[in-house]
C-alpha cells in the first residue's frame, strides 16, 4: 500500500518555500499517525525559536497543525504505541553528552580542547556544568596546544581530558608520544569522522583505529577503549581515568559520529563518591623512591606531583633512567621501553574474554567494535531466526585486546569483522590475496591470532544497517 | 635555625632556609662561555633570595640548548616538546595557583616552531616568568639560521648569508593585546640580568624577558661584537623601571628616559633596531589574567560536585 502525500502543495499554503516548512508539517502528520499529543511539539517549537520572532513561532505552529489535520482527514490508519513499561528512572542523551557526564562523574576538572566536528559538543555540555561542579573548559589556540595544556594540567595534579577528531588527532601525535614516554596520565576522546584529511566531518567512520594504535614515532604502546552504547560512553570515562592513573599513561576512548549524535535512554546513573578523583596528593615524597621506579613485574611506578616535597624531578621526553636522568645508554633505552610495554601486558591481565552473542560455536562469527554493536547483534539474531549458525563478538578493548579471542575464533568455520572503514573488495581489479588491504580491526586480529579473518566494511559515511549485514551473512552461509 | 629559639626571637625565622646551592642539580653541559650559564646562576640566586620552595617551583621548557635548563634546577621541571613550552606551562599553572612557574625557551623554540603559542600566551597573561634565551642561531642542531638571526648571517642552511630580516621579539610581544610585561637584558651584565629577572618574577602576569645571549660556538664574531659595542646600548631609565646598579650605569653611558606605562613609546623604541635598549619596555599591572579565571572555582567538595551533576542530569531525565 502506497500513500501519496502532497507535502509540497500543502506547505505552499503557508510558506513560500516548502523546503523550509516540510519538517514541521511532517512532524504534525507523524504526531497524528502515532497518536502523539501536539502539546509537547508546540512547547518545543516555542522554546527552540524563542530567540527568533513571534512570526517564526506562529508559522511553525501553523505547519505542525496543518500536517496533523491533513493526516486526520486523509489517512485511514493510526497507531497507538504504548511506552515501554519501566520501573527504572531513565535519562536520555547522546554520546557526547554522556562523555561529558562521565567526565564530571569522574571528577575531572579540566577539558582542554580546540573546536572540531563532531567532538566539540562534549565541551559545550561541560562548559555549561563545570562552573558549579568545580572545573573549566580551556579552548586552546590549536589542537597541539589543547593536548599540551591538558598534559601540563595532568602533570601538576589532576588527570585532564582532551577531545578531538581525526585531523586533531594527527596534530596531537607528538604530544601523545610525550605523554607515553614521560608516563603522564591523560584522557583522549577521539570522536571519529570520515577521513583521511578533512574527509567527511559530519559522517560516521571507524577509520582512526590504526592511527591511534600506531600513529606515533618509536614504540608507544597505548590503552584504547571503544564504547558501544551511549551508556558506555558515560561509564568508560570513569573507568578510563582510573586506568590512566593506575597505569600512568594516556587512555584513548574511540567514539564516532553515530554515538556522538545518536540518542538512547539508559538507567539514570547513581553517582558514587569513589568515582571522583581524589584531591591532589601533596604529602612528602619518600626520597628513596625514584620518579620512575618501575616494578619489574608490572612496569608500574609512582608519580611525584609538584608540591610533593622531596619528589623534585625533571620530566623529559628524552630517554631516561628510573631516576629521570637523561641517558642514551643501550640498556637504559631497552629497559625503559620494555617497562612501558610491560604496563600494557600487566593491564591486559586484568581483562576478561569477551562474551559471545549467540552460540559459542558455529559457521560464522562476526566481530565488531564501537557504535555498530546494535546493528551487528540485530543482524545476528535475524540470521539465527532463519536457522543460520551465526554469532557475534563486540570488542570494548582494542589495545590491549581482550584475552581468549583465538580460542573463540577457533570454534567457528569463518570469522569476519564488520566495520565502517575501508577494505579492498576481493573482486576488485588488481586485488589478490597478497595485496588486499583489510579493514582496520581485521588487520590487528589477523596479526594477533594468525587466523584467516575476513572483513565486511565500507566507507559510505552511513551507519551500518542490520539488513545489509544480514545480506552479507546469507552470502557467507551460501544461501 | 642559627641556634636561635623561635619563641623568643623578635624577627620571623623561617622553618627552613634554602641556600643557593640547594637549587642546583648536576653539571650544566652547555659550551664554555655560553650565556646560558650566567642565566642559570641568576635564576638560582633569585630562587634563594625569594626562598622559593623547590617543591612548589616548576621550570617548563621546550627543546634546544636553553631548554636543557630544568635539568640543572633542583625543583620540579618539565622538558617537553620543541615549541610547546607555553601550552604545558599554562596547563601546569591553570589549576595550581600555588606553584611558581617559569618558562625557559629559545629563539627557535619561541619565535619559530612555537610562535603560535607565544602570541596566545601573551594574550592569556598567566602569571608565568618567561625567559627567552635569544642567541640568534640554532645551536643544538649545529648552526642553522634562526628567526632572530640578523640578515646575512652565514649558517649551514644559508651558506651565502640569511636572506630575510629577523623577527623582532620585543616588537612582536608589544603588538599583542593584553601584553603586560616586556623587558630586555643581556647575559653578560650579571647585575642587570639579575635585576631584570627579579622584576619579571615580581610582576603578576606574563613577564616576558628577552635575554640577548652569547653563542661562542656558532656566533663567535656576532657575540664579540654585541659585547664590545657598548655605544649602541641605551639603558632605559625610570623610577618604575628596572634600576641598573652604578657599575651598569658606568658601563653603558647612554641613558634613555622611558615611562614603562607608555605602550606607544615602548613600541617606538622596539622598532629602533639601530640601538639595543636594556630595561623595562612596558608594564601593565592591571592586564586581565587568565590564571585567575583558571583558579576561580577550585576546591569544590565531592558533595558540591555531585549536587551540580545531579542537577544537570535532571534536565535529561524522562
Amino acid at each position: 500500500m502506497v500513500y501519496e502525500i502532497p507535502m509540497a502543495e500543502e506547505c505552499l499554503k503557508f510558506v513560500p518555500d516548502p523546503k523550509k516548512g516540510k519538517n514541521m508539517w511532517v512532524l504534525g502528520m507523524l504526531s497524528y499517525i502515532y497518536s502523539r499529543d501536539l502539546k509537547t511539539a508546540e512547547d518545543q517549537i516555542a522554546s527552540i525559536f524563542k530567540k527568533k520572532s513571534q512570526a517564526v513561532i506562529d508559522s511553525n505552529l501553523q505547519l505542525l497543525n496543518a500536517g496533523h489535520e491533513w493526516a486526520a482527514e486523509n489517512l485511514d490508519f493510526q497507531f497507538e504505541i504504548p511506552a515501554m513499561p519501566t520501573g527504572k528512572e531513565l535519562v536520555v542523551m547522546n554520546g557526547n553528552e554522556a562523555f561529558a557526564f562521565g567526565t564530571l562523574a569522574a571528577g575531572i576538572e579540566v577539558c582542554s580542547m580546540y573546536p572540531i566536528t563532531p567532538a566539540t559538543s562534549v565541551s559545550h555540555m561541560l562548559a555549561e556544568t563545570f562552573e558549579k561542579a568545580g572545573g573549566l573548559v580551556h579552548q586552546a589556540e590549536d589542537e597541539i596546544a589543547a593536548i599540551g595544556f591538558a598534559i601540563g594540567s595532568s602533570y601538576s595534579g589532576k588527570t585532564a581530558l582532551t577531545v578531538t577528531s581525526g585531523p586533531g588527532l594527527a596534530l596531537k601525535t607528538e604530544f601523545i608520544g610525550l605523554a607515553i614516554m614521560a608516563e603522564v596520565p591523560l584522557l583522549i576522546i577521539d570522536v571519529q569522522r570520515g577521513g583521511p584529511s578533512t574527509g567527511m566531518p559530519t559522517k560516521i567512520e571507524q577509520g582512526d583505529l590504526l592511527a591511534v594504535l600506531y600513529g606515533a614515532a618509536g614504540d608507544a604502546p597505548k590503552i584504547v577503549m571503544a564504547p558501544s552504547t551511549i551508556e558506555e560512553c558515560f561509564q568508560f570515562v570513569i573507568v578510563a581515568r582510573q586506568i590512566a592513573e593506575a597505569f600512568r599513561t594516556p587512555v584513548f576512548l574511540l567514539s564516532d559520529s553515530n554515538l556522538a549524535t545518536g540518542v538512547q535512554p539508559f538507567e539514570r546513573p547513581k553517582l558514587k563518591a569513589e568515582w571522583m578523583s581524589a584531591p591532589i596528593d601533596q604529602s612528602p615524597w619518600n626520597e628513596d623512591t625514584k620518579p620512575y621506579q618501575w616494578d619489574e613485574e608490572t612496569g608500574l611506578s609512582k608519580r611525584p606531583i609538584p608540591g610533593m616535597k622531596g619528589g623534585e624531578y625533571t620530566l623529559t621526553g628524552l630517554t631516561h633512567t628510573a631516576s629521570g636522568q637523561v641517558s642514551y645508554l643501550p640498556e637504559v633505552n631497552q629497559r625503559s621501553t620494555a617497562m612501558r610495554s610491560r604496563k600494557i601486558a600487566a593491564f591486559s591481565r586484568t581483562l576478561k574474554p569477551p562474551k559471545v552473542h549467540g552460540d559459542e560455536e558455529g559457521d560464522l562469527l562476526l566481530i565488531g567494535w564501537g557504535s555498530t554493536r546494535g546493528a551487528i547483534e540485530e543482524a545476528t539474531d535475524r540470521a539465527r531466526e532463519l536457522g543460520g549458525k551465526v554469532s557475534s563478538v563486540h570488542l570494548r578493548f582494542l589495545s590491549p585486546l581482550e584475552p581468549g579471542l583465538k580460542d573463540i575464533f577457533k570454534r567457528f568455520k569463518k570469522v569476519m569483522t564488520v566495520e565502517i572503514n575501508y577494505s579492498d573488495d576481493v573482486n576488485a581489479p588488481l586485488i589478490t590475496e597478497e595485496n588486499r588491504r583489510y579493514s582496520q580491526l581485521a588487520w590487528i586480529l589477523r596479526a594477533r591470532t594468525l587466523v584467516d579473518i575476513d572483513c565486511f566494511s565500507n566507507v559510505h559515511g552511513q551507519p551500518l544497517k542490520p539488513r545489509n549485514i544480514l545480506e552479507r551473512i546469507k552470502l557467507e552461509l551460501g544461501n | 635555625m642559627f641556634g636561635l629559639n623561635n619563641d623568643s626571637c623578635a624577627i620571623d625565622i623561617p622553618d627552613t632556609y634554602h641556600t643557593q646551592g640547594e637549587y642546583t642539580k648536576g653539571i650544566a653541559r652547555w659550551c664554555p662561555g655560553c650565556g646560558d650559564h650566567s642565566v642559570l646562576h641568576a635564576v638560582q640566586r633569585l630562587c634563594a633570595e625569594k626562598q622559593l620552595a623547590p617543591e612548589k617551583t616548576v621550570f617548563v621548557s621546550g627543546i634546544g640548548c636553553s631548554s636543557r635548563f630544568p635539568h640543572y634546577m633542583n625543583t620540579y621541571g618539565f622538558h617537553g616538546l620543541h615549541g610547546r613550552a607555553f601550552p604545558v606551562a599554562e596547563g601546569v599553572k591553570f589549576r595550581r595557583p600555588d606553584l611558581d612557574v617559569f618558562v625557559v625557551t629559545g629563539d627557535g623554540d619561541c619565535c619559530s616552531i612555537g610562535a603560535g603559542h607565544w602570541l596566545h600566551a601573551i594574550r592569556y597573561n598567566m602569571n608565568l616568568t618567561v625567559l627567552l634565551f635569544d642567541n640568534a642561531i640554532y645551536g643544538m642542531t649545529k648552526k642553522q639560521t634562526s628567526p632572530t638571526s640578523p640578515m646575512g648571517t652565514i649558517s649551514n642552511t644559508h651558506p651565502e648569508g640569511s636572506v630575510l630580516p629577523p623577527v623582532n621579539p620585543i616588537q612582536t610581544t608589544l603588538g599583542v593585546s593584553n601584553v603586560s610585561f616586556v623587558a630586555q637584558t643581556v647575559d653578560w651584565v650579571p647585575s642587570h640580568l639579575y635585576a631584570t629577572i627579579k622584576a619579571a618574577y615580581e610582576h603578576q602576569g606574563f613577564s616576558f624577558v628577552k635575554i640577548s645571549m652569547r653563542c661562542p660556538k656558532f656566533m663567535a664574531e656576532f657575540s664579540k661584537k654585541k659585547v664590545s659595542e657598548r655605544d649602541s646600548v641605551q639603558l632605559l631609565m625610570h623610577e618604575n623601571g628596572i634600576q641598573p646598579d652604578d657599575a651598569t650605569e658606568r658601563m653603558f653611558t647612554h641613558h634613555q628616559p622611558h615611562d614603562p606605562t607608555d605602550i606607544n613609546a615602548a613600541r617606538a623604541l622596539a622598532e629602533d633596531v639601530e640601538k639595543t635598549y636594556l630595561g623595562l619596555f612596558y608594564q601593565n599591572k592591571n592586564a586581565l589574567r587568565y590564571d585567575l579565571y583558571g583558579a576561580h572555582n577550585l576546591g569544590y567538595s565531592t558533595e558540591q560536585k555531585m549536587a551540580a551533576i545531579e542537577k544537570k542530569l535532571e534536565a535529561f531525565a524522562v
